[in-house]
């Protein structure tokens, strides 16, 4: 039994006892006192079971009157002692029952009892999802929309009753606790069988290394991804063996690095990890040569880091940076033309804006642009709220953190190929990577494509699996046909094949399948929901491969077969 | 000691012994199973059963579910009586009786399982 249950009880103790001493008390005097019979004589007192009767329905308020037979002035006396003794006890009782009800430990316990129970109950793969701001709810919100099942812990108990009202597609347990604490997070699942991965993406730079920590401890199996915003707290979670660790400024920095050298082979890469179905990112092509850097915080270190090896030329412009520590510094905010003109601003070709200030990081921007007009311009977004502003203001690259953060989570999590095909493809050359870019572009001219993996194997791809494993010969470009009209080609990208240790970039059409594989394909969400019944379903497969139509039923199955057999002896 | 211990510990003997006295006797003959020790025994065992709410330990589980048994069978028995006089009018018959003595008879027992384990309890204390 609950914890709620036994609470109750224990609570409800006292009222209980109390009632049953009225309810005795009442019926042992009624059973004593003598009644009066039409006549005036008086005759035996009320049975012990007519006694119970007359209580019950008195002390519920319900009110027969005087049955079997009207009572005498002794018995009314003591029915109305009765009376007040009963009324009293049941109100105690119901005020203590309602009192127990708006108790907040209580409503704690039923509400943690019911999300440990939904928890429990899950039979599908989950994720758990520790921290649900920015990007929590957007790693979430993908996850739902891609037909993954999630766990939510969040501190903050109005972002869960958020949560609520989203509409999910999925029935989401949310739980309003603190993930640091190792009690919440098993509560969470994390010991389930079904778990998968553990996301820490809270705020608190703490809670997440907390996490990252309890998850390694207590439950090893499993991968855990988590988001740290400085150097230190990353490098401890790399001494706990987190899996990955996402620190988003680090992470835009390489990518911005990246731009700068291979335009081409960065587009791809934002492409594909890209959040499945969102609108397709403008290509970027920002100039190498002379950059300004306003805000020299962690995020301004992460990219004097990373930008000064690609060759670019550096001014930092911050209100607290000494002179000692970086030489030719200057000091101010950089939302005042004079501070940027003494930064050379006529001879730059880019600017970052990136304080933590979302109005000062747009003031710089604009200013910026006033005095430079050609000037490329990087603009950190700190906040999903001012999302208005910055895209009414248009950045050349707009640089946003959470955003950045659930892109990767999501990448690692659902397809798991993909960090290998893009370990690989950074061998290839831009022209390789700009035909692969028109290509996926060919797939959805405004939407980015879902990046997802399969395996062909019984659980994921059955009907394929089954026709390899009986030594059917099927190429890749036999199955990427549309379930509905197979003369139609599916609008899919095969990115990737790994078959045991061996990976094959871009297979070609005529690739031969074998049982195991693994698939990581680029298509839209729809695309991805059209080929996954065809693998599966053995009459959708059988349509697609051969054209024809063939129900599941067995007696219909063995009449198309003695038929076909009966039409072959004729012959 | 402790005053809670104390009342506990009472109700549960109580609970034993009323039922006890009122099992006692020739099983069929009305005249030596008054109702009212019936309904005293059934009253003190259900205030013992609420006592027992709320304990979460092994111990307390089945302390609560002995008594529960033992309201159950007083119930039943109680429930029997009343049938016999006022449903069926056929009054206290010697089987009627039997059936309402041996019904507490086995409220009886499970009242004695709650004694024994409340000394075992009692035994196991340390302190």
């Amino acid at each position: 039994m609950n914890s709620a249950f036994f609470l109750a009880l224990r609570r409800m103790r006292v009222p209980i006892i109390v009632l049953i001493v009225i309810y005795s008390v009442s019926v042992l005097g009624l059973t004593l006192i003598p009644g009066v019979d039409a006549d005036g004589k008086a005759t035996a007192p009320l049975s012990f079971f007519h006694a119970f009767y007359f209580i019950s329905y008195t002390a519920t308020t319900i009110g027969f009157g005087e049955i079997p037979n009207a009572f005498s002035d002794a018995q009314r006396m003591w029915v109305t002692v009765s009376i007040y003794l009963t009324v009293v006890g049941w109100s105690y009782s119901v005020i203590t029952l309602l009192a127990l009800l708006q108790d907040k430990g209580f409503q704690n316990t039923l509400t943690t009892n019911r999300f440990s129970r939904r928890v429990r109950l899950l039979k599908e793969p989950f994720y758990l999802v520790c921290g649900c701001g920015e990007t929590g709810n957007l790693i979430c919100k993908t996850l739902d929309r891609t037909g993954y099942a999630f766990v939510v812990i969040e501190k903050d108990e109005l972002r869960v009753q958020e949560l609520d009202l989203q509409d999910f597609k999925s029935d989401t347990p949310a739980l309003a606790a603190d993930a640091s604490q190792p009690g919440n997070l098993l509560l969470a699942g994390l010991k389930h069988p079904k778990c998968r991965a553990v996301l820490a993406v809270t705020n608190d730079e703490d809670a997440n290394l907390a996490v990252a920590i309890a998850v390694r401890l207590l439950n090893p199996a499993i991968p855990v991804i988590a988001r740290a915003r400085s150097p230190a707290v990353a490098a401890n979670m790399a001494s706990f063996g987190t899996n990955h660790i996402i620190n988003p400024f680090t992470r835009f920095a390489e990518y911005l690095a990246l731009a700068i050298a291979a335009p081409e082979q960065f587009r791809l890469i934002e492409i594909l990890t890209s959040l499945p179905e969102s609108p397709m990112p403008e290509p970027h092509r920002p100039p190498s040569g002379y950059w300004i850097l306003c805000g020299y915080g962690r995020f301004g270190h992460a990219l004097a880091e990373r930008l000064k090896p690609a060759g670019l030329e550096l001014t930092i412009v911050d209100p607290d940076c000494s002179p000692d520590e970086v030489p030719h510094a200057i000091r101010g905010l950089g939302t005042e033309a004079e501070t940027l003109l003494q930064a050379r601003i006529g001879d730059a070709y880019g600017i970052v804006a990136g304080s933590d200030n979302d109005v000062n990081n747009l003031s710089i921007a604009v200013t910026a642009n006033e005095l430079n007009p050609s000037l490329f311009v990087v603009a950190r977004q700190n906040h999903n709220v001012n999302s208005a502003l910055f895209e009414a203001y248009g950045a050349d690259f707009t640089m946003i953190p959470s955003h950045i953060v659930a892109q990767e989570c999501i990448a690692i999590l659902t397809t798991p190929l993909l960090a290998t095909f893009l370990l690989q493809l950074r061998e290839r050359d831009e022209a390789w990577s700009g035909a692969l870019v028109s290509r996926l572009q060919e797939l959805h001219e405004e939407l980015t494509p879902a990046v997802w993996g399969i395996r062909l194997n019984i659980s994921e791809a059955l009907s394929v699996y089954r026709a390899l494993m009986q030594g059917q010969k099927i190429t890749l470009g036999e199955i990427l046909r549309d379930g509905t009209n197979r003369s139609l080609a599916l609008p899919a990208i095969t990115l990737l094949i790994r078959r045991e240790d061996e990976d094959i970039l871009l297979p070609p059409d005529n690739f031969l399948l074998a049982p195991g594989d693994q698939l990581l394909l680029a298509s839209s969400l729809s695309t991805r929901r059209n080929l996954e019944l065809t693998l599966y379903n053995p009459n959708e497969l059988d349509y697609v491969l051969t054209g024809h139509e063939i129900t599941g039923s067995w007696i219909w199955n063995r009449l198309a077969a003695s038929k076909a057999n009966g039409n072959n002896t004729t012959r | 000691m402790n005053l809670e211990k104390v009342i506990f510990g009472f109700f549960i003997v109580l609970a034993a012994t009323l039922n006890f006295g009122f099992f006692i006797g020739d099983i069929d003959r009305p005249e030596l199973h008054h109702v009212y020790e019936l309904a005293a025994a059934l009253v003190v065992s259900l205030i013992a059963t609420a006592l027992k709410f709320g304990d979460r330990t092994q111990i307390g589980a089945i302390h609560l579910s002995t008594s529960l048994v033992a309201d159950l069978q007083l119930i039943a028995a109680a429930i029997t009586w009343a049938v016999a006089v006022h449903v069926t009018g056929e009054g206290m018959t010697p089987s009627v009786m039997s059936s309402v003595v041996s019904l507490s008879g086995g409220a009886l027992f499970a009242n004695i399982v709650s004694v024994i384990i409340l000394i075992i309890e009692t035994v196991m204390l340390r302190r």
